[in-house]
């Protein structure tokens, strides 16, 4: 990563405007032209420094729901349940972490109910117990990290 | 005509009518927005409708909350951010509505939500992400965390992220 690719970072991650032309908009902001930025996202999504470039939707306000599940899967069939669980289109993000709830993944769904389906599968297919824990109050959501 | 009624979860009291064409809009684009020249008329093009309505019925959907941002989401990792904790924290359900939102504001904090405890197994209710280049700073943000929280903290604990098994973004209307 160089400069520039630093500052498309930087500068992506606050936002992307809804003009008719905004690539080019964003690129004259930065001192580069359209291609060389367009270029430059597509290499950065291709080396996953960057996860995804787009609108953020918020699927509660579109009618669907969010939670966030943790489960304790045994290591030795980690590979297995990582396989069942990222099976799941409606499985966003999945995260392993350091603890014995060591999975913990993200379920967005378009009606609430699916939640509880889908958990339901999952627990049958892993024969794991999973923890639902979807958000009761939202505090803050949204720090950029400035590289 | 298939139209979707949505409640604020803010109970704002407002209800949001999301129409086929939004939906079109939202399933064109959940995925991510196309990396080409004037990106909005070429999701025009693929709805049967103009880039300005597109891009009218997007600003319509920001100012509604429903479009959070349209941005880049990074891999923390490959910024250099390696010490990524998930804290969780046992504090007083009364006091949580209060605390919460101090939690929240702290500047490396970058997400804090109220979420259930599953007693014996679990016993947080207040969770808040925190991003640093090591573990070891990382847990000096827990630190700062408990002290803000003082005599409300009845027990907290970090889980740092070692592997990103999936990282796709919600994908709705498929």
């Amino acid at each position: 990563m160089d400069e520039i690719d630093r500052s498309i970072v930087n500068t992506l991650q606050v936002g992307f405007p809804l003009t008719e032309n905004p690539y080019a908009d964003v690129a004259a902001q930065l001192g580069i032209d359209e291609s060389e930025l367009l270029n430059r996202l597509t290499r950065l999504l291709d080396e996953k420094i960057l996860t995804r470039f787009g609108p953020m939707y918020d699927a509660q306000k579109i009618g669907g729901a969010f939670s966030l599940v943790a489960v304790q899967v045994p290591e030795k069939s980690f590979d297995k349940v990582t396989e069942v669980v990222n099976s799941y289109p409606e499985v966003a993000h999945n995260y392993q972490r350091d603890h014995d709830f060591n999975m913990w993944y993200v379920l967005a769904t378009e009606t609430p109910v699916q939640i509880d389906e889908v958990n339901r599968d999952i627990e049958k297919r892993t024969g794991l117990k999973v923890l639902n824990m979807p958000k009761l109050e939202e505090y803050f959501i949204g720090l950029q990290l400035q590289v | 005509m298939n139209s979707v009624t949505v409640q604020q979860a803010s109970g704002q009291g407002q209800d949001m009518n999301l129409d086929e064409l939004d939906r079109k809009i939202i399933h064109a684009t959940q995925s991510g927005l196309p990396l080409a020249s004037r990106p909005y008329d070429m999701i025009a093009r693929r709805i049967g409708i103009t880039g300005d309505e597109v891009r009218q019925r997007m600003l319509n959907m920001q100012q509604q909350g429903i479009i959070r941002r349209i941005a880049a989401v990074p891999n923390h990792y490959a910024l250099g951010y390696k010490g990524n904790g998930m804290t969780v924290w046992n504090v007083p359900d009364e006091r949580i509505s209060e605390l919460g939102p101090l939690v929240g504001a702290l500047d490396f904090v970058s997400h804090c939500y109220h979420r259930p405890r599953y007693l014996p197994d679990w016993p947080y209710n207040l969770f808040a992400m925190v991003h640093a280049h090591d573990r070891e700073q990382a847990l000096l943000l827990v630190d700062k965390i408990a002290d803000l929280l003082g005599e409300a903290d009845r027990g907290h604990d970090v889980l740092f992220s070692c592997r990103i098994l999936k990282k796709t973004g919600m994908r709705l209307f498929t």
